[in-house]
């Protein structure tokens, strides 16, 4: 049990090694997430106002906050479906992951999360920075912190495990940039990255909620963003950890389908 | 007549390039319909998403639904245009890193040519069509003058918005020479241009008015064409009149996106493979 703990920390811990390898790549990430952060106040503080100064209960200063949160969270969330997991299944190379005295969708997970948690440093910080220049609004009671921060770490988690999701869907399509497209394009705007899902007319709103994407950033920033009080958000946590035993479990038993059907093409 | 035969002889290993690239796209079928999907899911999304906001307060920035659509109709289908041709700059990163970009070097052809003829994106024509859709829909519940004046208009703002777009594109893969790794910076300006130009550029603060009014000038492809068009009141800092200066914002970009383009090229020193 305890050997088994050392392996997965070890690869988290590899996790956030790869990832402080590329800093120029985090520089880039933040030039353009500061961009569009940019864009989104302008438009939505536009929205926020011509709604009368309060609008679904977003004032100027929880929409910054939504903003730059949401910002911040872009390098650690993966909202693009895009998985190491996905190339390795079409060269074949997850064969020899197989061979591994380790659960491959754990494992994978485990890194992809290491790696989660270092970009908050270079790609969450300065946009918090940022956030405090503009002006961001903190949450009523203390305990929103904490709550917060369980919530933002079972978003990234959630997220990595339903990209993950996509990736094993190759051990039966082989070429997996359909689905990743498809759930790059949903899943930013069901997360609410570029509107805050609760500005969603009613029906729509109710099918976002149907998806796993708001468990992923628009959660973890209402609670942060102090739009839910406590037992709101406790509410969010209790759906975040329904979602992530819902994808986890169908990720577990897709790669054992999978490993069945794999078939490793060339020699 | 000789001419002719040379001229199309010099484009047939282009025609032929992109032929094989067209087909290879559609071997992993599933796939293929699923990229297409995605691609026309991608566009309507964006429209999804400045409909919400417009949902939730009826006008913003002086302009209602119908007549953003004009401005999302204009920019996007642009977007999209040039997107399907000089899209694929943004592999540039991928072959520099690689080394593969030496290959380039070593055929008869221009570089920036080659590139742009490396691939065509099928999908992307998908994307196309919902700018296509928002533009026909939004000239359709405006009341657009459709006098001499009015048609022109159009067609300039859409042909320079297309070379505007394009430019960014070339621009970013200028760039890109000297970030390789930093690639994601350039869509700062790429796909934040694009959401800015679907915006309704007169809420924007001082700062975004510069940047992305003028330096990319993004206002130029959608906002204020519609605003001539529409005979709407503009911002003080946009007079309406700049409705039809999307050619020389045009010129502007594709100077911008040269000059750095030709830096680029000077800067390469191969991947040394």
């Amino acid at each position: 049990m305890r050997a088994t703990a050392r392996v997965y920390w070890r690869l988290l811990r590899a996790g956030i090694r790869r990832q402080s390898a590329y800093r120029l790549a985090a520089f880039g990430g933040v030039a353009a997430n500061a961009t569009f952060g940019l864009l989104k106040v302008e438009v939505l503080f536009a929205t926020v106002r011509a709604a009368g100064g309060e609008l679904a209960g977003y004032d100027v200063g929880r929409m910054s906050t939504y903003i730059w949160l949401s910002q911040a969270l872009l390098g650690s969330v993966n909202l693009t479906g895009r998985t190491d997991i996905a190339e390795r299944i079409k060269d074949g190379r997850v064969a020899v992951d197989f061979l591994r005295p380790l659960d491959v969708q754990a494992a994978e997970i485990t890194t992809e999360v290491g790696r989660a948690l270092f970009a908050l440093i270079p790609r969450g910080i300065p946009m918090l920075v940022i956030g405090l220049f503009v002006g961001m609004a903190q949450p009523g009671s203390v305990a929103a912190y904490p709550l917060g921060a369980v919530s933002l770490l079972l978003a990234i988690v959630i997220s990595v495990a339903t990209a993950y999701l996509v990736g094993v869907a190759g051990f039966w399509l082989v070429e997996t940039h359909g689905v990743q497209v498809f759930y790059l394009v949903v899943s930013g705007f069901l997360a609410g990255l570029f509107v805050p899902i609760r500005l969603f007319p009613r029906w729509l709103w109710v099918a976002a909620q149907a998806t796993p994407f708001p468990s992923m950033l628009a959660y973890p920033i209402d609670i942060l963003a102090g739009r839910v009080g406590l037992a709101g958000a406790l509410t969010l946590l209790a759906a975040q950890l329904a979602w992530l035993a819902g994808v986890g479990g169908l990720g577990q038993a897709l790669t054992r389908a999978g490993r069945r059907h794999l078939e490793v093409q060339g020699g | 007549m000789a001419e002719g035969v040379t001229v199309r002889a010099r484009l047939r290993p282009y025609r032929v390039v992109l032929a094989a690239r067209a087909s290879s796209q559609t071997v992993y079928r599933a796939n293929f319909v699923l990229d297409l999907i995605s691609s026309l899911l991608a566009a309507v999304v964006e429209l999804a998403e400045v409909w919400v906001l417009f949902h939730a307060v009826t006008r913003l920035g002086g302009l209602e639904f119908h007549q953003i659509l004009l401005v999302f109709g204009l920019a996007d289908l642009a977007f999209s245009l040039a997107d399907l041709a000089f899209g694929h700059c943004d592999n540039l990163p991928t072959y520099l890193r690689a080394g593969t970009l030496d290959v380039f070097y070593l055929r008869p052809q221009p570089l920036l040519l080659q590139l742009v003829t490396s691939d065509i994106s099928l999908r992307r024509l998908a994307r196309a069509a919902v700018g296509l859709a928002a533009l026909g829909a939004g000239l359709a519940v405006n009341d657009v003058a459709w006098d001499v004046g009015g048609v022109a208009l159009l067609v300039v703002a859409l042909v320079s918005g297309c070379a505007t777009f394009a430019a960014m594109f070339v621009l970013a893969g200028g760039l890109q020479f000297f970030l390789v790794d930093g690639a994601e910076m350039t869509s700062a300006f790429v796909y934040g241009g694009r959401y800015a130009a679907t915006q309704p550029a007169s809420v924007w603060s001082r700062p975004l008015q510069v940047v992305f009014g003028f330096f990319f000038p993004m206002a130029f492809t959608g906002f204020l064409p519609t605003l001539r068009l529409l005979d709407l009141p503009a911002p003080a800092w946009l007079p309406t009149w700049l409705g039809w200066c999307g050619p020389l914002a045009a010129l502007w970009a594709w100077a911008l996106a040269l000059l750095c383009w030709h830096w680029g090229v000077r800067h390469y020193r191969g991947g040394g493979g």
